[in-house]
């Protein structure tokens, strides 16, 4: 698995309930090790050992964490720069909504070795729309609508998102749009500190 | 019914939002919504676009009949307004064959004009890959930053297990420091012990002569030699490029000590083998005994040692010297002391 990914778990840990719970969750894992390195690939047996213990130290339903990380992803101010990524998606939030389609490839623009599972977003009315994912990532839908929640909002618009179910490697994501200016939303210059 | 087409100017605008349409007498007519925020102070229509752009490349381009040799081509150019925001452009003839179009892209100057324009996505027609190319910037600046955070980590490591290191790379025997720490223990708990300092003869030679592959072949057989010919509980380390030293506990005779030391420099004077060349060294030996009366000085132990192998060198290599103080006189006298052959 990505080193990427679990550094997120860790970031998304430490940020939100401190180091103490990280180096408890570490403990649990049985990690001999407490700090993720996001340029290096771990194995399957991390990735599965991690998503466990971090059930176990969160005491709620690894679902429910990991809608929270896509919360975490998309808005904390330590994850900036990968919101700010995903706003260049789109210049308004129909645009972001289909530039989800092409999520895994603007990933491994910057990121050659990590590999996102496919995304497809269906258009079924103004209002509806659902998100279609295809990998294994474990997670990987509850993260999605989480992080695709929080982008609406940073959009301004009010919409319910919520995990459709899956299985067999496919999960999918519902999105209801209420009301497509709810709020001014977020800045978003083009121009940031990197550029 | 018939289809009107719409205007030229709806048209570009949506396609090429930094066009600009020049009238024959190289007056500006219209301007591209982008564009237009390229120069927020000064008006578009009616200037003259020689005098909002300059033409970097190709050169020489100074009037409006010139722009007729330069239909097609790659343009570069410049906004006179600062911040002279530079620019690519390609100009053609109008559908009526009487003015030009001019469109403009940022190119490589993206990044600042950007942030000096406050442009927006929408700024950008969809086509343009402008704001792909942002985020390029900044994904690829993010992936930079931890790329280099995992190389400092990753040097700190290395330098902190080198300092931890008691091993030598090539041959696996001790390092010096890991010799210096074995040799105050030795001291410490007030072991007798012999140190014998071997130096290579010839070994440079091998190096030159040879190269490094075959010198690092010599060193490999050297270790074999001092493994095969000490005991379980005696030390060896190599200190140097071609400089050994050997701990040996015990209270053996030098009768003994000059027994081992024969057959160490008789093994090193075996021929090595490589690559089809015969490889031919030698060793000089500088030993001291650590005095049972008195405890031993790290220090003047190896230095003891050092005057005994400059001894054994001056006698003409290939021997071994056990180290008595006089030595030291001969050493100032450049005298040859006599040497245990």
């Amino acid at each position: 698995m990505h080193g990427l990914v679990l550094k997120a778990v860790q970031l998304f840990v430490t940020d939100c309930y401190g180091a103490a719970k990280w180096a408890e969750l570490c403990a649990v894992a049985g990690f001999d090790f407490d700090d993720f390195e996001p340029m290096l690939m771990y194995d399957r047996a991390t990735g599965d050992t991690t998503l466990t213990a971090l059930e176990q130290v969160m005491r709620r339903p690894v679902a429910e964490v990991c809608e929270d990380i896509g919360t975490y992803l998309a808005s904390h101010p330590n994850t900036e720069g990968l919101r700010r990524l995903l706003r260049f998606g789109g210049a308004n939030l129909e645009e972001f909504l289909h530039s989800l389609d092409e999520l895994p490839d603007r990933v491994r623009l910057a990121m050659p070795d990590l590999i996102l599972p496919r995304v497809e977003l269906r258009e079924h009315s103004f209002h509806s729309f659902s998100l279609t994912c295809y990998g294994d990532i474990p997670g990987f839908g509850h993260v999605l609508a989480g992080l695709v929640r929080t982008m609406i909002d940073d959009y301004g618009a009010l919409a319910m998102v919520e995990h459709g179910g899956g299985g067999q490697g496919i999960e999918t994501v519902l999105i209801t749009l209420l009301e497509r200016s709810f709020t001014e939303g977020r800045d978003f210059e083009l121009w940031g500190d990197a550029a | 019914m018939m289809l009107q087409p719409l205007p030229s100017v709806q048209v570009l605008d949506v396609l090429c939002p930094m066009h600009v349409q020049v009238s024959a007498t190289g007056h500006i007519t219209h301007c591209g919504p982008t564009l237009r925020k390229l120069r927020p102070q000064g008006a578009w229509e009616g200037e003259r676009l020689l005098e909002v752009f300059r033409v970097l490349r190709p050169r020489g381009v100074q009037h409006m009949s010139e722009f007729e040799d330069v239909t097609g081509k790659r343009l570069h150019l410049e906004l006179r307004d600062a911040p002279r925001t530079t620019l690519k452009g390609v100009i053609t003839k109008d559908a009526e064959q009487t003015g030009y179009i001019l469109n403009t892209a940022f190119g490589i100057s993206f990044l600042d004009a950007v942030r000096d324009f406050e442009l927006s996505g929408a700024d950008f027609a969809p086509t343009d890959p402008t704001v792909e190319m942002l985020y390029l910037v900044e994904a690829k600046s993010a992936a930079m930053d931890a790329s280099r955070k995992l190389n400092v980590k990753l040097e700190s490591a290395k330098k902190a297990a080198e300092k931890q290191a008691v091993t030598d790379g090539l041959t696996g025997l001790l390092n010096r420091r890991a010799m210096d720490d074995r040799l105050q223990l030795f001291i410490a708990s007030a072991t007798p012990f012999a140190l014998m300092h071997v130096d290579l003869d010839f070994f440079k030679s091998v190096n030159d002569t040879l190269g490094h592959a075959a010198g690092d072949h010599v060193l490999l057989n050297v270790a074999r030699i001092f493994r095969e010919l000490t005991r379980d509980n005696d030390v060896v380390g190599r200190v140097g490029g071609d400089e050994f030293v050997l701990l040996l506990p015990g209270t053996a005779p030098q009768e003994e000590l000059s027994r081992v030391g024969r057959r160490i420099i008789n093994a090193l004077e075996v021929p090595v083998n490589f690559k089809g060349d015969a490889c031919r060294i030698s060793g000089s030996i500088g030993t001291v005994i650590s005095d049972s009366n008195s405890p031993p000085d790290a220090d003047q132990m190896q230095d003891d040692a050092d005057v005994a192998l400059y001894a054994s060198k001056h006698a003409g290599r290939g021997c071994q010297t056990f180290y008595h103080p006089d030595l030291r006189l001969a050493e100032t006298a450049g005298t040859a002391p006599v040497s245990a052959r």
